[in-house]
């Protein structure tokens, strides 16, 4: 895709001898939301970090602007995070305790414009405050003065501060209340439209990322099981883990049974959950193949004639 | 005739006493619990769900005021000595928490944890106590049992855990479970189990099950009736579909409009509640939601509005949204 601005490719992460993300392709581009979903221990934070070069990969390519993040030298990779920026799901945990709201928020123009002067910073910091719901007067106090939703807009507030043209959002509504969920979903989707960065959005929330994502990437054991536009993924779910996904989300169906897959094993990881499964299933792992438009699935059994999942 | 109901809470106040002066966290708070059936309460974080499950088992500490009436099958538990307290809960009185690796003993195996119970409140011997854990854990399915009794609690996911702690909960039969935010820290697909699981539970054993959650559509599929809690006080009172289909107060209204939906139109926007709920100490003489209510009027700040209304639907509002 010409217009991607991030590109992953192959991507395979190991911890020891565990697998922890396996061949994960994808793009993201300018201006788009992209949704990951998948049940915890899939990999979807491993994923964003991998991204960020906060874990080490063991093979692959991450392609910010057609460069290569993972064989960027150290000097290389730190201007570039200028543009690459993540916030974490609890907000308490990601601030400082002991540095106050403003010094927080004013941390990165430090380090990327050690240049402009303390008034000029300030100045930038109030703004990023307002901008984001907070009051500028809250720059003398510290994270534990404020609540979890007041501490999520700071983070975010921090993460916007240098204009990033990527922003990863790790669960970043999860721990908090409804109503506050969504005044924090709907400043980030402002602050999207105002600048036009790319947002890559991780959230076992499905309705949230329906509300929010342009496109949708569905995990499933550190192995990317279908991409599909929002449409397409919410009305029409191909892969039977992303039925199972939906079907749970409603409430409505009953869901498969919990097996233990290995992560090392060869195969289909899903197929000790999926009731279509194959021989051939366990025989070789199926790879991500376009099924339509806009959709792809990594399903033996997507691409079969005549073949309708229940 | 009425049958007794398996809980009756008359007027429960908790508060907290602070330097700066008392601290509200339940106000006034009555509701009944019939046998078989299950009650969601539902609110934001601080509106006081927590506190009302622990007072009703009275778990709160010493340094919480309790005031009102908490009757279980019939029996006064407020002021009860503990030894009376104690034959209840864990018994026919159970509750499952929130984060199940916190209530399970991280230094005992899993079948020692749940034959203790048997034997301290059946007076089990450890074989028979054994053979019935063991049964109960097939029965919440949980995969494997026996090798699972042998392991200790961080061995099993989270979902295996609060299986473990819902078939502790069960085994002693209770009348009445209080599982708090039980599905919270699990992924979906496992959070359906949970609540299917729970469901079946109580078609099957006929036990009464009062459901905390944060969560409007987590309890959308299992209750019969729903609460809804704000800054301590029940503010609607309403069967399910009723609930879902035409709230009466103003706040859960806006509750309801917050949350995205899975299907149906996308709108542009996620609704929002303005500003943030009261700090305990905050609420006046009013009605605690009147200032951020877009139907709040003078009299909703002078004079608190109670809990009324035509049958089951209740709603304490001066102004509520016509059906």
């Amino acid at each position: 895709m010409s217009d991607a601005v991030l590109q992953v490719s192959q991507l395979n992460v190991q911890f020891g001898a565990h697998a922890v993300l396996h061949e994960v392709s994808f793009d993201v581009r300018e201006g788009e939301s992209v949704g990951l979903v998948g049940e915890s221990g899939s990999g979807k934070s491993t994923l964003a970090r991998a991204i960020l070069r906060l874990v080490h990969c063991a093979s692959g390519r991450v392609e910010w602007r057609g460069e290569d993040l993972l064989s960027s030298p150290p000097a290389v990779m730190r201007a570039k995070r200028r543009e690459l920026q993540i916030v974490f799901q609890d907000p308490k945990a990601s601030l400082n305790p002991r540095m106050s709201v403003g010094a927080a928020v004013g941390e990165p123009l430090k380090i990327f414009s050690p240049d402009l002067n303390a008034t000029e910073a300030g100045r930038l910091v109030d703004a990023m405050l307002l901008r984001v719901g907070l009051d500028a007067s809250m720059t003398r106090r510290y994270p534990h003065e404020f609540s979890g939703g007041q501490c999520q807009r700071i983070a975010i507030a921090r993460a916007m501060m240098l204009n990033p043209r990527l922003l990863i959002c790790d669960e970043a509504v999860s721990s908090l209340d409804v109503s506050i969920q969504g005044q924090i979903i709907n400043l980030l989707q402002d602050l999207q439209r105002e600048n036009g960065m790319a947002m890559l959005f991780i959230s076992h929330n499905l309705a949230v990322v329906r509300h929010l994502c342009h496109r949708v990437l569905v995990m499933f054991m550190g192995r990317l099981v279908e991409i599909a536009d929002r449409g397409a993924l919410f009305d029409a779910p191909v892969h039977p883990y992303t039925r199972a996904l939906l079907a749970a989300a409603a409430f409505s169906g009953a869901p498969e049974p919990a097996a233990e897959a290995n992560a090392g094993e060869r195969g289909c990881a899903y197929r000790h959950r999926c009731r279509h499964a194959l021989p051939l299933c366990a025989a070789s792992a199926p790879a991500l193949r376009e099924v339509q438009p806009g959709v792809q699935v990594a399903c033996h059994r997507a691409l079969e004639p005549g073949f309708r999942y229940s | 005739m009425h049958p007794i109901p398996t809980l009756q809470v008359e007027g429960l106040s908790v508060h907290f006493d602070a330097p700066a002066g008392p601290l509200p966290a339940v106000r006034e708070v009555s509701m009944s619990v019939a046998a078989a059936e299950c009650v969601a309460v539902v609110g934001e974080s601080g509106s006081g769900k927590t506190q009302l499950c622990l007072a009703v088992m009275g778990l709160l500490g010493r340094g919480a005021v309790v005031d009102g009436s908490v009757k279980f099958q019939g029996q006064e538990l407020r002021g009860a000595p503990l030894k009376v307290l104690n034959q209840f809960r864990g018994a026919t009185l159970s509750m499952v928490f929130q984060d199940p690796l916190s209530s399970l003993t991280p230094h005992l195996r899993i079948g020692a944890q749940l034959t203790e119970v048997l034997r301290h409140h059946r007076g089990a011997g450890s074989r028979q106590a054994w053979t019935l854990a063991a049964r109960m854990l097939e029965r919440v399915r949980l995969p494997d049992v026996q090798r699972r009794m042998r392991q200790y609690p961080h061995e099993l996911s989270g979902g295996m855990r609060q299986r473990v702690m819902i078939a502790m909960s069960l085994l002693c039969g209770p009348a009445l479970m209080i599982a708090d935010e039980p599905t919270t820290a699990l992924d979906v697909t496992v959070q359906a189990q949970i609540l299917e699981l729970l469901r079946d539970l109580r078609a099957e054993l006929g036990m009464a099950l009062i459901l905390i959650s944060h969560d409007l559509g987590v309890v959308g599929g299992i209750a019969d009736r729903i609460l809804v809690m704000y800054a301590g006080r029940i503010v609607e009172a309403a069967p399910v579909a009723d609930l879902w289909r035409a709230p009466r107060h103003p706040y859960t209204a806006a509750l309801l409009a917050c949350v995205p939906a899975l299907s149906g139109p996308l709108s542009s926007r996620l609704a929002t509640l303005p500003g943030q709920a009261p700090q305990p100490a905050e609420v006046g003489p009013g009605c605690a939601f009147a200032p951020r209510c877009l139907r709040s009027e003078d009299r909703c700040r002078r004079e608190r509005p109670t809990l009324s209304g035509s049958g089951a639907h209740q709603a304490a509002c001066h102004f509520p949204l016509s059906a």
